[in-house]
């Protein structure tokens, strides 16, 4: 995992202030090819806002993003429209677009990327339906489905365009314990089988050691702490053992 | 004590033009940006099909179906009640000049050149200006303007260019069913209240009409049309937080079209007026 060319994706020295207040400051970690990658930390450490910046949807202020060795932020217009498409991205509310169907969500990238025949790309639409169990519901809107089914439903949309990094935004969010086991299980399935790289983000616990490969946790704007999931969860640090156990009394610091 | 006073005044002074400057500054970066989200607009429907992004007829089509096919009754209800009210109230004036026949060119000319365009304008801000602050406002508080935007989709492109081009279309088209229904109202008045042969009404109603009063009113709703949109989208594209915020910019959208379409038909009347064309 240490050999250079297994990085994927490279975060340099990130810092970003957002109306005065600095989220996130001097961030670095690794990310290598075909693993899962945990980023955890309390509300408001800046972990979103990492994730944005690592999908390219937000400019750091500092610091750079190294996507396969290449200085995301050098590359403009067309190029970097390429670039992003080889993300895909899960988002906390799902949001799909609720007046189209499942499927017509889940073509939709294929649609507006590709110049198939519209029957090829239903096809393709509901073999990513399939991946994520939702073969049946192609016609249901939106709000006909439950929590759950529509987080799969953005999941579908995200490995729409065969990408190689999945960004996951608090995946297991106001979800039941059950079916929090189902999307986690389909986080690992789909990172092996279509080897993908899955960066999540997360405060869920029993997700974050049941999926993560490498753990880093983020603490008010900066990286605390960074390695397997094993050492992590052995670690020392008294800040994430609070975070872990999720005690009240300890050295975080309560807004 | 008398120095503290006069600080403190200049420090209310101050104060003050601190607001005006804040107010002046935020007046002129929502200018900038609604102009740039309008270049951007024009960008797409004429750079887009030439980078295989062509507008998506479907979705134009339903908009179209939307804010145009849907908007008739409300259209026709509005102006036809104000020939009505136009042709009884001019009745009054003109009967006393023994000018009664009058009645319905007044009626057209006014309709054509003013009332309808704008009576119509603001019915669709009401209508149409809203409901699109409303569906982008929400589209952006639930991520999925965002997630447009991480597919490489361009919001833009995609929801704003089938919305603007639906009501830039659909608008005249309004506007001249609207002058016809005012007509209709006051030519109601004309022929069965005030007693005006329905032949004479009609001739009259034509003789003062200039091919320049119809496009004078037809130029002014494809502005309104860009301003009902524009405005809408910006507010939407705008909004953060969540449902409360939805509703706000909904608000201000309705508010800001409104005075924005009062202040263009006035300064394009002035235009009209005093450059003699």
């Amino acid at each position: 995992m240490d050999d250079k060319s297994d990085i994927i994706l490279s975060v340099r020295q990130i810092g970003k202030i957002y109306n005065g207040r600095r989220i996130l400051d001097n961030v670095s970690f690794d990310i290598c090819r075909g693993e899962v990658f945990v980023i955890m930390g309390g509300s408001g450490c800046g972990k979103s806002t990492m994730l944005r910046i690592m999908a390219g949807g937000v400019a750091p202020d500092s610091g750079q993003i190294l996507f396969n060795g290449q200085d995301m932020s050098a590359v403009k217009g067309e190029e970097r429209e390429k670039m992003r498409r080889r993300f895909g991205m899960s988002f906390q509310s799902a949001a799909l677009l609720d007046y189209l169907t499942v499927e017509e969500n889940v073509s939709l990238p294929i649609k507006e990327h590709t110049k198939l025949d519209p029957h090829i790309i239903s096809i393709m639409a509901q073999t990513k339906l399939n991946l994520v169990g939702l073969q049946g519901f192609e016609k249901f809107m939106p709000n006909e489905l439950s929590g759950g089914m529509r987080k799969r439903a953005g999941l579908a949309r995200a490995i729409a365009m065969d990408p190689q990094i999945v960004f996951y935004d608090e995946p297991t969010a106001g979800l039941d314990p059950v079916v929090c086991a189902v999307v986690d299980r389909l986080i690992l399935d789909l990172t092996r089988k279509l080897q993908i790289t899955s960066i999540v983000v997360t405060h869920n616990m029993e997700s974050v050691f049941r999926i993560a490969d490498r753990v880093a946790m983020l603490y008010q704007g900066r990286l605390l702490e960074a390695g397997t999931a094993e050492e992590i969860k052995n670690t020392s640090n008294p800040i994430v053992q609070q975070f872990i156990r999720g005690d009240i009394e300890g050295p975080i610091q309560i807004a | 004590m008398k120095t503290d006073n006069s600080m403190q005044q200049n420090f209310a002074i101050l104060k003050k033009a601190e607001d005006i400057g804040i107010l002046v500054l935020n007046g002129w970066k929502v200018a900038v940006e609604s102009a740039s989200l309008f270049l951007e607009t024009l960008y797409w429907i004429v750079v887009g099909p030439f980078r295989g992004k062509p507008v998506d007829l479907k979705a134009l089509f339903q908009q179209m179906v939307f804010m145009g096919f849907e908007s008739i009754k409300i259209v026709f209800f509005v102006t036809f009640f104000t020939g009505i009210v136009l042709a009884m109230q001019s009745a009054h004036q003109l009967s006393k000049m023994g000018g009664t026949i009058y009645v319905a060119s007044l009626v057209t000319i006014s309709l054509c050149r003013e009332l309808g365009p704008v009576l119509t304008a603001l019915v669709l801000a009401g209508r149409i200006g809203a409901s699109i602050t409303a569906e982008i406002g929400s589209m952006k508080v639930n991520e999925q303007i965002e997630a447009l935007d991480t597919m490489g989709i361009n919001p833009v492109r995609y929801l704003v260019v089938p919305k603007f081009l639906a009501l830039l279309f659909m608008l005249p088209i309004l506007t001249v069913l609207g002058n016809a229904s005012g007509m209709f109202g006051g030519y109601m008045i004309g022929v069965y209240n005030l007693k005006i042969n329905a032949g004479l009404y009609i001739q009259t109603a034509f003789k003062f009409l200039t091919i320049k009063d119809i496009y004078t009113g037809l130029s002014k709703s494809l502005i309104f049309a860009v301003i009902i949109t524009m405005v809408g989208v910006y507010q939407g594209l705008k909004t953060n937080g969540g449902a409360v915020e939805v509703g706000r910019a909904t608000t201000i959208s309705v508010v800001v079209s409104f005075i924005l379409i009062i202040l263009a038909d006035c300064l394009m009347t002035g235009i009209y007026f005093f450059v003699k064309m």
